[in-house]
């Protein structure tokens, strides 16, 4: 039988505030243990919960990314469990009336064996604003787990989509492309390793037709995409090998081991699911207006697939150069700085794309810590453009920079790249390289094309490569042709 | 709805309250009169009414996302539970609140 896997995912994103989603805590990472506890986070009696302004500021930001209804009114509700870490018995969450209702996100999934690269529209089902918990650390103290509540109260924004995915590739292209745009519209800092972007996926198989959903079983806190693709392709093998065998999928939590590459359920979810959700007394509902709307779309960059659309029609780049450009915010702006100090689009693109990001990557660099800047790129650019060096110099000089040698103009003169650009003197030259190589003169004149280029190279050689090959090719072919 | 003795035992476990069979009994009884008060206001027609989430008829106020908070961790522990076993020291470690061992 052929079978189609059906996968959703909740994410959770910690939004970038100073201060808890309910107190005046700080948010700050790495403090030490529950100094960043105050009473509310504590769960002491007495306490009451106030809203931060920014993370409903957050809030409504994403839900106008993804065109989706924000609800003019929604309300703040209690999730009731046991657990260390949650020192209120319940979590302060939205169940009925989330503050982001249906919205919508377009995927593009990577080429992948035979299958072409291809776009997709994911279905997101709603975003709620709610409390992180806190954290259960192992191994202190022998036979006993230590609390830690720095991270308790943390506001986080939890997006869900539909059951719309059907591989691991559209999965993880969904999460990139969420991982970019909380980051582009500045609600979220994506750091992965901190637990700042939290995936948990549903993963489900069904008969390939069938219209019916299967079983689901949630992997849990994926924090790489690299074991997210490795957690949902086991999970599927593991769930159609199970049906395969006649058994049936139970619903159930599991974990992912990355040191075995196998998901393990954690536990069952009958009871855990019982949470007893109700409207929170301690909160009123949460209103939004027309004008905080206005509010914060007026303060909204323009988004990734606007912009993508832009440097096509601008500058006519190719979809697939726009859409790596508009693949984080900070390499767009490096771009339109770039351009905007006078580089070629297309050429910025290409050596962005390029050389830059080739660097990046080797040297494992973030682009906000390239020793090139994006006026410093365009320096470079434009001394290609105004033919004061060659491609080639031009490489030279940017590998100088990149060690941090000096500016474009001094590297130039440094290592005398400059190009020669005047005719005279380039005349002179090609004039030398003539009388001396008489032979490759007489074959070219009899038809071997080869020999032109063989001329072209003697001449770039006498030159010491810094004769502008463009005027080289002319002006030899007019006194071969004379 | 009829509600059952084990429904009884298990809103008690889900809450992590021990009740006896005398009192699981009795919150049966309790329990099934409010879900018939319930159901007798079921009558009510509430068509375009909009469920009330708050008794106050107010929106909430926000707070501006400033740390206002300091670091009052000594004072707050000073009331952490005795470890226990033997021993009369508090169960932190570090900083951290110990409670018997968690995994999952």
């Amino acid at each position: 039988m052929e079978w189609e896997v059906v996968i959703g995912l909740e994410t959770h994103t910690q939004l970038q505030t100073v201060s808890k989603i309910f107190s005046g805590a700080s948010v700050k990472y790495g403090a030490e243990p529950n100094t960043q506890a105050c009473e509310v986070s504590l769960a002491l009696p007495g306490v009451l919960p106030v809203l931060n302004k920014q993370a409903v500021h957050c809030a409504i930001k994403f839900g106008l990314a993804i065109n989706a209804e924000i609800a003019p009114r929604s309300v703040f509700a209690r999730k009731n469990y046991f657990y260390p870490d949650l020192p209120k018995g319940y979590q302060i969450s939205q169940f009925e009336l989330p503050v982001v209702g249906k919205g919508t996100i377009t995927i593009q999934v990577p080429a992948a064996g035979k299958q072409a690269a291809y776009e997709k529209v994911v279905n997101i089902t709603r975003a709620h604003l709610e409390e992180d918990a806190g954290k259960s650390v192992h191994g202190a103290v022998e036979g006993m787990s230590g609390i830690d509540l720095n991270r308790a109260g943390t506001p986080l924004l939890e997006i869900v989509t539909e059951p719309d995915m059907r591989s691991a590739a559209e999965a993880v292209a969904y999460a990139k492309k969420l991982h970019e745009l909380v980051q582009w519209i500045g609600i979220c800092d994506g750091n992965m390793q901190e637990g700042s972007f939290r995936c948990d996926v549903n993963v489900s198989v069904r008969p390939k037709g069938s219209d019916k959903l299967g079983t689901r079983r949630e992997i849990k806190n994926l924090n790489s995409f690299k074991f997210m693709t490795q957690a949902i392709e086991y999970e599927a093998r593991w769930q159609i090998e199970t049906l395969e065998d006649g058994g049936k999928i139970q619903q159930a939590t599991v974990l992912f081991n990355p040191e075995t590459g196998e998901t393990r359920a954690m536990r069952s979810k009958e009871e855990a699911n019982d949470y007893r959700y109700f409207p929170d007394p301690d909160l009123l509902p949460l209103v939004i207006t027309e004008q905080d709307k206005a509010h914060v779309q007026a303060d909204m960059p323009e988004l990734p697939a606007a912009m993508k659309a832009r440097l096509e029609a601008k500058f006519g780049l190719s979809s697939y150069d726009a859409s790596s450009l508009t693949a984080s915010r900070e390499l767009a702006d490096y771009f339109m700085v770039a351009v905007d100090a006078g580089a070629e689009p297309k050429q910025t693109a290409n050596w962005v794309m390029g050389s830059l990001s080739a660097k990046l990557n080797s040297e494992d660099k973030y682009l906000s810590s390239s020793p090139i800047s994006a006026q410093q790129l365009a320096q470079l650019l434009k001394r290609i453009s105004d033919a004061t060096i060659s491609n080639n110099a031009a490489k030279q000089v940017f590998e100088a920079m990149w060690l941090g040698e000096g500016e474009v103009d001094s590297i130039i003169a440094a290592k005398g790249l400059k190009q020669e650009s005047d005719n005279g003197a380039i005349e002179a030259i090609i004039d030398e390289v003539l009388a001396a190589n008489a032979a490759m003169v007489d074959e070219f004149k009899a038809g071997k094309e080869k020999a032109f280029n063989a001329l072209v190279g003697q001449a770039m050689k006498a030159s010491k490569g810094k004769a502008n090959p463009a005027q080289v090719n002319d002006i030899l072919k007019k006194k071969l042709q004379a | 709805m009829a509600l059952s003795i084990e429904d009884i035992k298990k809103v008690a476990h889900l809450a992590r309250i021990e009740i006896n069979e005398n009192d699981a009994n009795a919150t049966l009884n309790k329990l099934s009169g409010i879900l018939a008060l319930i159901e007798q206001m079921q009558a009510v027609d509430t068509r375009g009414i909009v469920p009330m989430s708050h008794a106050q008829d107010l929106s909430q106020r926000l707070r501006d996302d400033v740390v206002s908070k300091t670091n009052l961790r000594d004072e707050f522990q000073k009331n952490a539970p005795i470890l226990g076993n033997g021993s009369q020291q508090p169960a932190l470690a570090g900083g951290l609140y110990l409670v018997p061992k968690v995994i999952e």
